[in-house]
Formats: structure tokens, C-alpha cells, sequence
């Protein structure tokens, strides 16, 4: 089984109860989407399309309406599952405060493996092992709200790797981060994906994050317009505009000089490929 | 300006009273209480005083301290010590006037009175001065798990006070930049009668109740994603362990206990 998160015909929906009649809110429509075991997945999509939703219902926080959700081979639908499911699929959220429940980093990573019942000594273990990972090991002893918010936010990955999941859900993790912070996740999630081979699933707005991923999804009103890699992604520039979403800057860049008649390739999306692009086009242009 | 405010009472140390597990810690300080009430007389009191200071000196916090957590109290003190010389009627009587009265054994139950209070709060304080306030927490829970078999929800309690001391700074941090953020508006905070201070405190406790909530939702659903389900079935990474040094702080409080015992029995 290659795929690990099967998602079929889901939908769902937010009831509002507090409203008379209840309001409800159809947030995803019809979502059909496969994750490949391994894979580094965005999924892009302006505020209200529904990304967090799908990312909730990636591990059983939302269960579908219709349709249904496998998570590794597991129905989410199944309340037998849950733990199993939310042990293989863990997730990262928005806001780093708002997830870290214990007062001291080492106990904070501790906490999912002691609602697992696992052994002390190994739980020992693999926090240590977890904080290595995420180059968090020296601040073990800290109290975590007096670290900055990339740490936390690491902290947080590191509650989450503990549990060896196989695929890590990520809920826009670095809106709230300087640059700084977000490059220090990033850097994070690329590593877990590629030297330890666990699937990524990251919720994003930021278009040069998506941009590192190996497939990219487009979710909008629920559903989802477009799928595919980053240059087959941000070469469509002006759906991506209709859709309320930018592309790269230094895409948008050559876009634009396209259409002012410059001979530069439409699937520029990291700025050493803009830098060598243009490079190769003064070259050119210099010549008689 | 609310960031400098401190957690507890916990003053950071590495003396023996420190490395001491704190459910023993506790333990004993209950037996402290017991052992300052079982005193009958002024001997046996000074026993519990000299318990006080040697534990004090051993811990090395500073006398200075003792004076913090001293303060609050000084005006409960004067209190009953005032309640006790007026109230008690019985026993030789030093000095009368109308129906005051006061008697040698007002003013020994007073003194009495005094010195328990005093060394109760240095005594307890001590507690909380070498334990954090979440090795507190552990160890209340470990103590008490024992009440788990008659349905008292033990580790909910303990998962409330651990999370409310997490959450204590980030809340702390939110108001100031909720003040700050009203202040930016043109609220006036500091100035004005009472009634003026109380109504702008109003703008500042709605979004930080607002967010609070917020707050509380995410973290319930975080905590579910990390497979919380309650306390079965949990275990914990931190086991506590006792050393040599908790047996010898046994045997330390049990040799001042019966000192008391001793005290009350030979001295009528």
C-alpha cells in the first residue's frame, strides 16, 4: 500500500448551534486527495478554504459527513482507531503558545508518550532523541515560554516526533514566526523528510515554502482546483491570481518579463533558477 | 512591568532540602504542623522553633525570606494574639478594668498562639521555597492517587493545576500587551477615582477572557492529537524516587517529634 492517507468524496461541515435554526457551513466539498508515504504535500489555499478543516480530519479531530478518510489503512470514522491514527499522524499547530501544555521543554515532549503508557526509561529515550532531532536538546530544562517562537514551535515538532509518527500534520506552523523562526522550520520539516522519511503534510499561505515541497495542492471553497508540482503549481500564474493566491516572487518576476517579451522559462520558482535564468538571458541580449 | 512577577515562591537551590523528593517533603511538613499543635507547653514550642531555624539553615534560603513570607501575616498575628489576652478569663489576673481582664494565662495562650503561627508559616513556606511549584503538583498527585478508588478525580486536579501554572506567564504576558494596546487608545488606567481605575479594567479582563477561551479550545484540541485521554493507563517519564537523604530527613523530624512528645511529658 503506497498511499498513506486516502481521502475519498469527503465532505464536511461546520454546524453552528448557537444560531436559530443552526447555520451550516459547508467547508469541504467533495475532497478527493491521496498521500503518498514519504511525500512532502502542501496545500495552499487562501483564509476560509478549508485547508485547516482538511488537515483536521487528517487525524480524526473531524470526521467526515460523507465520504470517508484512511490514515494508513485506519477509517477515522472508527473510534477504535483514534489513538492509532492520531499516534501515526501527529500534528503541529498555528500557535506555539497554545499547544504546549507542560512547564518544562523535556516534559512538554514527554506528554504524548505518557498518555501512550510507555515505559519510563524509554520515554527517557526518546525525548531525548526527539529534542537531538530538532536541535532543541540544550534547552531540555527551560520553561517554554521563555523561548522564542521558532524554539517553541520546534518543542512542539519534537512532542510530535516523539511518538515516531509516520507522516507529521502541519497547520500553517510558521504564520506566527519571524523569518528567522520560520527558517529554523522549515529546515526542521525538510530534514524529518528526507533523512527519516516521514510523510509531510504542510497547511501553508506562504508561496516560497510551497515552493520546497514535492507536490502542491490548491484548495479553494472546499475543493481542490489544482494539484501538482511546484513549477506545474506556480507556472499557472494567473489561475493562482484568480484563486486569491500569489505565486513566488522571483515567478511573478519572470511572468512579468514574459510578458513584456523577455525569452525566460514559466517554471521559475527558486531564486538561484531566477538568478541563472536571467543571468543566461543578459548573456544572450549582450550578444549582437 | 508584570513580566518580572515570579512563579510561586520556588527560590532555586541545590541543598539537601532541595534534592529532597517532595512528596516527603510534604509529608513531613504536615507532621511539622501536627508536631507545632501537640506542644503543650513553652518547651515543647521551642523545640519547634529550633526544628524551624536548624531546617532553615540547612536549606541556606536566605533570613531575608523569612521576612517575605512573614509580612502578609503580621496583622493576623496581632489579631489573635489581641483575641486570646482580652478572651481569656481563667487564671491569675495581672491588670482590670471595666470588663477588660487580663490574666497570666491569656497572655501564655497568646504567646502560645504567636509562636505556633509564626513557625507554621516559616515552616510551610520552607516547603515552597525549595520545590517548584510543579514538583508540588506532581507530588500532590502521587499522594493523593490513593483517593482515585472512591471516584476523587486526582489527575484531572493535577492536569488543571499544571496546566494553570503553564499558562500563568502567557496570560501575564497578554495583559500587558492588552493594557499597552489600550493605552495606545487612549485609556487612562492609572488616573481617576476608584470607580474610573475599576471601569478601565473592564476593556483589558473582556479580550483577555476572549482569548483565554480561545485559548483553551486549541489546547484541548492539541492535547487530543497527542493521544491524551485522561488518566488511565498513563504513565510518566519522571519517576520519583526516594534516596538516602529523604530517609535521613524521616529520622531528623521523627527525633523532634518526640523531643515534643518528651517535653510534654516531663514538664507539667
Amino acid at each position: 500500500m503506497n498511499n498513506f492517507i486516502q481521502a475519498k468524496n469527503l465532505k464536511f461541515s461546520y454546524i453552528n448551534e448557537m444560531e436559530e435554526p443552526p447555520v451550516k457551513t459547508e467547508v469541504l466539498k467533495d475532497v478527493t486527495l491521496d498521500v503518498k508515504k514519504g511525500e512532502f504535500l502542501a496545500v495552499l489555499g487562501h483564509n476560509g478554504s478549508g485547508k485547516s478543516t482538511l488537515a483536521k480530519c487528517f487525524n480524526a479531530i473531524n470526521i467526515p459527513e460523507s465520504g470517508t478518510v484512511t490514515v494508513n489503512g485506519l477509517d477515522t470514522a472508527d473510534e477504535d482507531n483514534l489513538l492509532a491514527i492520531r499516534k501515526s499522524a501527529g500534528m503541529v499547530f498555528q500557535n506555539p503558545d497554545n499547544q504546549i501544555v507542560a512547564t518544562i521543554v523535556e516534559e512538554d515532549v514527554a506528554f504524548a508518550l505518557e498518555n501512550l503508557g510507555v515505559e519510563p526509561a524509554e520515554i527517557r529515550r526518546r525525548v531525548d532523541e526527539a529534542l537531538k532531532t530538532v536541535g532543541m536538546y540544550e534547552y531540555r530544562l527551560h520553561a517554554p515560554h521563555k523561548l522564542s517562537g521558532g524554539q517553541k514551535q520546534r518543542v512542539a515538532i519534537a512532542g510530535v516526533i516523539a511518538m515516531k509518527p509516520d507522516c507529521i500534520l502541519l497547520d500553517e506552523p510558521t504564520a506566527m514566526l519571524d523569518p528567522r523562526g520560520r527558517k529554523e522550520v522549515m529546515d526542521t520539516i525538510k530534514q524529518l523528510n528526507r533523512e527519516q522519511g516521514v510523510t509531510i503534510v504542510l497547511i501553508t499561505h506562504y508561496m516560497d515554502e510551497a515552493a520546497q515541497a514535492d507536490r502542491v495542492v490548491v484548495i479553494d471553497e472546499g475543493e481542490i482546483m489544482l494539484d501538482g508540482t511546484p513549477k506545474q503549481i506556480f507556472s499557472q500564474v494567473d489561475t493562482m491570481k484568480n484563486l486569491g493566491l500569489d505565486v513566488p516572487q522571483v515567478t511573478e518576476l519572470c511572468h512579468r518579463l514574459r510578458k513584456a517579451g523577455c525569452n525566460l522559462p514559466a517554471d521559475v520558482i527558486t531564486e538561484e533558477e531566477c538568478v541563472k535564468a536571467l543571468a543566461q538571458l543578459l548573456r544572450k541580449g549582450a550578444q549582437p | 512591568m508584570l513580566k518580572d512577577i515570579t512563579l510561586g515562591q520556588y527560590f532555586p537551590g541545590s541543598s539537601v532540602i532541595h534534592r529532597m523528593d517532595a512528596r516527603v517533603k510534604l509529608v513531613l511538613t504536615i507532621v511539622f504542623i501536627v508536631m507545632l499543635f501537640a506542644a503543650h507547653n513553652i518547651w515543647g514550642l521551642m523545640v519547634g522553633v529550633a526544628f524551624t531555624i536548624i531546617s532553615f539553615a540547612i536549606s541556606r534560603i536566605p533570613a531575608s525570606m523569612i521576612g517575605k513570607s512573614l509580612k502578609p501575616i503580621i496583622p493576623l498575628v496581632i489579631f489573635t494574639a489581641l483575641l486570646n489576652v482580652l478572651f481569656v478569663r481563667t487564671g491569675d489576673v495581672y491588670w482590670q478594668w471595666n470588663f477588660i481582664k487580663i490574666t497570666n494565662e491569656g497572655v501564655s495562650t497568646a504567646v502560645y498562639m504567636v509562636i505556633r503561627i509564626v513557625c507554621l508559616i516559616v515552616g510551610s513556606s520552607l516547603l515552597t521555597y525549595t520545590t517548584s511549584p510543579i514538583d508540588l503538583t506532581d507530588a500532590i498527585e502521587r499522594l493523593l492517587s490513593p483517593l482515585k478508588k472512591i471516584k476523587v478525580p486526582v489527575h484531572e486536579l493535577a492536569m488543571m493545576m499544571t496546566i494553570a501554572l503553564r499558562f500563568i506567564p502567557t496570560l501575564i504576558e497578554e495583559t500587558d500587551k492588552i493594557m499597552n494596546a489600550q493605552k495606545a487608545r487612549g485609556s487612562e488606567l492609572d488616573t481617576g477615582t476608584m470607580g474610573d481605575k475599576v471601569r478601565g479594567m473592564i476593556p483589558i479582563f473582556i479580550p483577555l477572557f476572549v482569548s483565554s477561551f480561545r485559548r483553551a479550545e486549541e489546547l484541548a484540541t492539541a492535547m487530543e492529537c497527542r493521544c491524551y485521554h485522561g488518566g488511565e493507563g498513563r504513565t510518566r517519564m519522571k519517576q520519583m524516587k526516594t534516596a538516602m537523604r529523604d530517609w535521613v530527613g524521616c529520622g531528623y523530624t521523627a527525633v523532634f517529634m518526640a523531643a515534643v512528645v518528651v517535653m510534654n511529658i516531663v514538664i507539667k
